[in-house]
């Protein structure tokens, strides 16, 4: 292996990696917000906004990042929409990772009790306050493992960033395998740079959900 | 009304080409699928044994599919084995490689999931009926197993689908490369294909997998 | 303690209940039931399983929708519209068979949750009042602990402290020992009998005949939906009106024997079906 070459690229590997953390961290962001507005829309069974926000999820869940990301970058410029890949890379992200997000939202509310909501409502609680102190919480205990999974799953999604032309790792890897036919050396640097965003989420991740299982929720 | 470009979808054999390109994808989903089926069967069954090296490497192969994206495994076949081997793998072949490494990875964990999920009373019961061990399998844990499996395979497969999108990065002819080409080579009388296009393409592969989804929540209500 | 007064039955109604009706699809669940509850009354209601006992106390705070009649408390209505609803359920205590603890805080904060967030009233002045309760049952030391720590008995008891420091003028008891292990059951009750001598008002579903029996002002007998009978506990027990109401006891008696005389009396008795 070339080390001299992965030193004098590593600097680029880093920019691209910052890049691939910005937009993936930026996109689930937004996808935990969209994904809340779904679930929201769902548990208080808005009317019209409901059927909007079901056929988004399905639509989202159907179709690839990749082609997503063609649509909105190469796409709706001709109609006028027109944004910068960086924009364009967490819009997609967050497209995609709303409805991920917003299935895992309602299946961990859906699997609180019914009775639950009821304890709540016979205390008074408003139907919001339900949600808020004894439904959510305990939703987002359930839902984590599968939440984690959204995150490194959208993490992951972010390598199809270089078809839009950003420069993030996937690109860097690539530019370089052309350039100078250092195949091994770029490609191993593109393994540990994912290796580096993603082992540590991934730990993280099953460090909480043990604690969480360990306190285990049940009644 | 904005020229939406969907007019040279109609244009010559525009459309027979997209579709066809679909097809390029569709063909290396499936036939990633059943590799991927066939030998997560045999992993999954794997995955629930005790000995410690099978655990470890298995384990190993699934969390490595689990860390790694797709499009990085893509690479590593595609540009690594050439370097490393000398092999000349096609963009085909690589990427039924790769997805069936990570089909077989995910099917495994399914199968490994859905093998444990019945409850040792059930192995019980059945040999306190006087079952034999092929019995308890055949008539009891392989239809319940069975039930469990296809919905959550189903949705595998519209992953896989899905996935199929990035062979595009390298090199092979399907549906975005195809659309790609119609775009430019009708840039001049038809400067907005690329929102027609895509919006299509989007469409086609919603249409391919929407039903898929729709089966399988089906089936995973009726079979709780 | 001093024993609730007989001052309290002259009073005007708390509780209305004129022809309530509920139906599931073309079930009909409750039909036409009509029901006074004096301040400081406690009612037991009992019947067979799935009478409707359990839907009329749901009804009572507006966690089923009705299809015909209405509740009254102290004159406002209750309904699954109602405006203020919120308010009027603050004013209903209920307590469920299933505890319904919230499994994500602790005993404290589970009693804190409504008084503070819903009541608006000052944390430390419903947190010393809480305690106090807790206290009362011999639970202070579980005031940190979370649900899954305590036995059934133990969450049931928190439950019901749960109820009580929103301050309600009715508490409404569903079958609040049906799920205890019988050893716990003891403790769960001489806390709702203390509430009862306290003069507290109380509707009360359970399967516990002699605690019925005990408690009760008034014991309310539903079947198929209906009232069959109402009238003093030991009127109801010893000398029934109705047909259905003298089976309904027997299947109790029947039990008790069981228990009080071992098991080679009941393989005699059930050789003969006509006994008793």
């Amino acid at each position: 292996m070339n080390l001299e070459f992965i030193h004098q690229y590593l600097p680029l590997y880093q920019e691209a990696a910052i890049l691939t953390v910005q937009i993936g961290v930026l996109g689930i962001l937004a996808s935990i917000l969209i994904g809340i507005l779904c679930t929201m829309i769902h548990y208080f069974r808005v009317p019209v906004a409901r059927q909007i926000a079901a056929a988004y999820v399905e639509i989202s869940r159907n179709t690839p990042l990749l082609i997503q990301l063609f649509f909105i970058y190469y796409g709706l410029p001709k109609i006028g929409i027109r944004t910068n890949p960086y924009a364009c890379g967490v819009a997609g992200l967050a497209f995609l990772g709303g409805s991920y997000m917003a299935e895992t939202f309602r299946s961990g509310i859906d699997a609180v009790d019914k009775i639950q909501t009821e304890s709540a409502a016979s205390l008074g609680l408003s139907g919001l306050q339900a949600l808020r102190y004894v439904i959510f919480p305990q939703a987002l205990s359930i839902s984590f493992p599968a939440f984690m999974a959204n995150v490194i799953f959208l993490l992951k999604e972010t390598s199809v960033f270089s078809a839009i032309s950003l420069m993030d790792l996937m690109f860097t890897a690539k530019d370089l395998i052309g350039l100078y036919y250092q195949t091994t050396e770029s490609l191993f640097l593109l393994v540990i740079f994912y290796l580096l965003i993603l082992l540590p989420v991934s730990i993280v991740g099953s460090l909480i959900e043990r604690r969480l299982r360990y306190a285990g929720f049940g009644s | 009304m904005p020229d939406l470009g969907l007019n040279v979808l109609f244009k010559g054999k525009n459309l027979t080409r997209l579709l066809g390109g679909l097809g390029v994808a569709l063909q290396i989903s499936l036939l990633s699928v059943g590799i991927s089926i066939v030998l997560g069967i045999l992993l999954g069954v794997l995955m629930t044994w005790k000995n410690p090296v099978s655990r470890v490497l298995t384990r190993l192969w699934l969390e490595t599919v689990r860390i790694m994206p797709q499009m990085v495994l893509l690479f590593l076949v595609y540009f690594g084995t050439t370097r490393v081997f000398g092999w000349n793998l096609s963009g085909e072949m690589s990427a039924v490689i790769v997805f069936s490494f990570w089909g077989a990875a995910e099917m495994g964990d399914l199968v490994r999931g859905a093998l444990l999920s019945i409850p040792a009373h059930q192995y019980e019961s059945a040999a306190a009926l006087g079952m034999s061990g092929a019995q308890t399998y055949r008539y009891i844990i392989l239809p319940q197993t069975v039930r469990r499996l296809i919905p959550l395979s189903m949705n595998l497969i519209t992953r896989m689908i899905k996935t199929t999108s990035l062979v595009l990065m390298i090199g092979v002819v399907e549906v975005l490369k195809v659309s790609q080409q119609i775009i430019e080579a009708n840039r001049m009388s038809s400067p907005n294909a690329a929102f027609g296009v895509y919006l299509t393409v989007f469409f086609l592969y919603f249409i391919a997998c929407w039903p898929i989804s729709v089966l399988a929540g089906y089936l995973e209500k009726r079979w709780k | 303690m001093e024993k609730r007064t007989a001052e309290a039955n002259i009073m005007e109604p708390i509780l209305t209940v004129n022809s309530l009706t509920k139906r599931f699809g073309d079930l009909t669940v409750l039909d036409g039931i009509n029901l006074k509850v004096r301040e400081g009354e406690v009612i037991v209601i009992v019947g067979p399983s799935g009478c409707g006992k359990s839907t009329f106390l749901r009804c009572l705070n507006a966690l089923e929708d009705i299809q015909g009649g209405e509740i009254r408390l102290r004159g406002e209505t209750i309904s699954r519209d109602s405006k203020d609803l919120t308010k009027l359920r603050q004013k209903i205590g209920m307590v469920f068979q299933s505890y319904e603890l919230f499994p994500h805080l602790n005993v404290l904060d589970n009693i804190l949750l409504a008084p503070t967030k819903v009541q608006k009233r000052d944390r430390e002045e419903v947190k010393k009042e809480a305690m106090a309760l807790l206290a009362r049952i011999g639970l202070e030391s579980k005031a940190e602990s979370f649900p899954r720590q305590l036995s059934g008995g133990q969450k049931q008891r928190v439950a019901i402290i749960r109820a009580l420091c929103m301050h309600p003028e009715v508490m409404l008891f569903d079958e609040v020992t049906a799920a205890l292990d019988p050893e716990m059951v003891r403790e769960v009750l001489d806390v709702i009998l203390e509430l009862a001598n306290q003069g507290r008002t109380m509707l009360i579903v359970t399967h516990e005949m002699q605690f019925a029996r005990a408690i009760a002002d008034r014991v309310v007998f539903i079947n198929e939906g209906r009232i069959w009978e109402e009238g003093k506990p030991d009127r109801f027990f010893d000398d029934p009106k109705t047909e259905r109401a003298k089976q309904f006891l027997q299947t109790f008696t029947f039990e008790r024997k069981r228990a009080e005389e071992g098991t080679s009396r009941l393989a005699s008795e059930s050789c003969a079906p006509d006994a008793g």
